[in-house]
């Protein structure tokens, strides 16, 4: 057997698991503290405008390209009704174009420090609208709120679990060591006591130790040896069976991505970002100009995102290394051009004499992605959910039916073969799914 | 009783390496030379290309099989050109097709909901905010192709995961809803 990079080895193991035990009462939490955001200055008070109505108006018609806080396509509004006054502000929005058109320098600096990018007119706009929107972009920046706080405060959630249960293994070791040191004592103390006494302790007479007698009963030891061997048989062939199989592999990634909060909470379809399982043999790492369709706009996650596990400003963090990677500059709203690779580590990844066909399977055979990956819309991080093994795709070409529904290669060849077989559905296994040379050539 | 000392070590060393499989590294391969691909693999490291990586951009000016040039420009004039001027090339086979409708709801039910109102999923959960419905837009083939290809203010380019026969496909797919709308 050869060992390959990047694997463990079993000394190596056996040093962590012994470090590991040693530092298991020391372990210590470090927690971050996260600074509360400082309330910003109320922006002046709303002019006669439904700011309820204002976010509607606004989330419906202005929040493609204007954030409240900080660039996206276009410039902030919180606060606009400070830099420009209102009637300047209705034309604008009924008809950028021709403001700029007309010379008004206003618009042209406004036109000019913004890429040169053309803001959608609003005729249907109402003045009353616009004075709605502004009252909504009035508003003061809403101040940190409670959840931050209190996601903070060391010792919430699950963490504190973690926690007494250290303690409270701590606290028996500790009752444990001192209980074999009493023991010893105690010992000790007899043996003097009785010492002192003038009895003697030592063992009168040698007795048969219990091995020997065990060594000299030959039907024990046939038996125990025989059980030896069965069982230490058992512990090797399944020790030899695993080897190879990454079952449960999770390996950490360089950019923390869960599927959990973007295949589950979101429901954003798998085929969305594996695009090529569709149409081609593997499923493929989506490039990362996919990841910014939608974080272009999505800078950072919502406070709800944040889960006592994994707190807002690490999942800022990891958003913030995608920019790093694809060179996307936030304040700018632009490209710089610096890109950097980001090194995945490949989880499912089946032995080179294999043939394995994404497309085959997703769409010809429309089977769902989770039947061979497993929950991945749960999964934090991801891991191989399934063995890979020959036996595990032979068991499913055996158990599965054949989608003939609407696909007219399989027409006359299903009837042949349900004629041979006398039955009404073929299973993957009776198209000949068994055949070596389909999937080893 | 040396004996008892060795078998009680082995099954402790066997308990300890079995606790403690790391479950971030991958397990052993037997004969690993069958196992990994002598050819490179893509985006597998490899020293000898630049940057160290396998995966290279082609040279300039390579195209795809079967490529078409798309001559309407990522601009604003250009979308008002294919908004104008661009027509489906797709046949009456492929109209109202069902695999239309499936691509749609890959790709742009997110956040255009299944009826093309808007209301897609991460809109109503506050992600993305201001996707139009259809109905209130002046949109017509040429167009949607145009921004399915290129993007639009906060929506991405989709060139590289749909083709540009499935664009046309969710093109029209898309025409279907905002006349139901």
């Amino acid at each position: 057997m050869e060992k390959v990079g990047n694997h463990n080895s079993i000394s190596r193991k056996l040093f962590l698991s012994l470090g590991l035990t040693l530092i298991f009462s020391l372990t210590s939490f470090a927690q971050d503290a996260a600074a509360p955001a400082a309330p910003e200055a109320a922006p002046v008070a709303t002019q006669g405008g439904d700011p309820v109505k204002g976010k509607e108006l606004f989330n419906a018609n202005c929040a493609a390209c204007h954030k409240l806080d900080g660039k996206s396509t276009g410039p902030e509004l919180r606060g606009v009704s400070e830099k420009h006054d209102k009637a300047w502000l209705y034309k604008w929005i009924h008809n950028s174009s021709d403001l700029i058109k007309s010379g008004d320098p206003v618009a042209v600096k406004l036109f000019a420090d913004h890429n040169k990018a053309v803001m959608t007119s609003f005729p249907q706009l109402s003045t009353g609208d616009i004075d709605n929107i502004i009252a909504y972009t009035s508003e003061p920046k809403a101040t940190a709120p409670a959840p931050t706080a209190t996601a903070a405060v060391p010792g919430t959630g699950g963490e504190s679990g973690a926690i007494s249960n250290n303690i409270i293994l701590g606290a028996l070791a500790l009752v444990m060591g001192m209980l074999v040191v009493m023991l010893y004592l105690v010992n000790n103390v007899l043996r003097k006591v009785a010492k002192a006494n003038g009895i003697d302790v030592t063992p009168k007479e040698p007795r048969v130790s219990l091995w020997k007698a065990f060594a000299r009963n030959q039907f024990l030891v046939l038996v125990a040896s025989i059980f030896l061997l069965l069982a230490s048989g058992y512990f090797v062939y399944a020790y030899l069976m695993q080897v190879g199989v990454d079952q449960n592999y999770e390996p950490i990634q360089p950019i923390h991505y869960s599927h959990k909060i973007h295949a589950g909470d979101n429901e954003i379809n798998c085929k969305y970002c594996h695009s090529a399982s569709r149409v081609s043999k593997t499923a493929g790492i989506p490039s990362l100009n996919v990841c910014m369709n939608c974080h272009k706009n999505i800078s950072e996650v919502a406070e709800t995102t944040a889960t006592p596990e994994y707190s807002k400003a690490f999942y800022d963090e990891q958003i913030q290394k995608l920019y790093n990677a694809v060179g996307w500059d936030k304040t700018t709203q632009t490209y710089t051009g610096k890109t950097q690779p980001v090194k995945w580590v490949r989880i499912h990844n089946l032995p080179d004499f294999v043939y394995f066909n994404h497309s085959q399977h997703v769409t010809v055979a429309g089977i769902e992605c989770q039947t061979c990956h497993g929950p991945v819309q749960e999964y934090e991080i991801m891991k191989q959910y399934s063995k890979l093994t020959m036996g595990w795709c032979i068991d499913c070409h055996r158990k599965t039916d054949v989608k003939m529904e609407g696909n007219e290669y399989y027409t006359k060849i299903h009837e042949e073969l349900s004629k041979k077989y006398g039955v009404e559905k073929l299973t993957a296994a009776q198209m000949g799914g068994l055949e070596c040379g389909k999937c080893h050539y | 009783m040396k004996g008892i000392y060795k078998i009680t070590l082995l099954v402790g060393i066997t308990i300890l390496v079995s606790s403690c499989h790391n479950i971030s590294a991958p397990n052993y391969q037997y004969f690993p030379n069958m196992y990994e691909s002598l050819a490179y693999e893509p985006y597998a490291e490899a020293s000898v290309f630049k940057g160290g990586k396998e995966a290279q951009l082609p040279a300039n000016g390579t195209i795809n099989r079967g490529f078409e040039p798309y001559e309407y420009e990522n601009s604003t004039a250009g979308y008002e050109l294919a908004k104008a001027n661009l027509k489906s090339p797709l046949d009456s086979l492929d109209r109202n097709s069902e695999k239309g409708k499936e691509l749609f709801e890959i790709y742009c039910m997110s956040c255009h909901g299944a009826t093309g109102n808007g209301k897609g999923k991460l809109v109503e959960r506050e992600k993305f905010l201001g996707v139009p419905s259809y109905k209130d837009r002046e949109i017509t083939e040429g167009s949607i192709f145009h921004v399915e290809t290129y993007g639009l203010n906060a929506m991405g380019s989709h060139a590289n995961q749909l083709s540009t026969h499935e664009r046309w496909l969710v093109a029209d797919y898309v025409l279907k809803l905002k006349s139901q709308l």
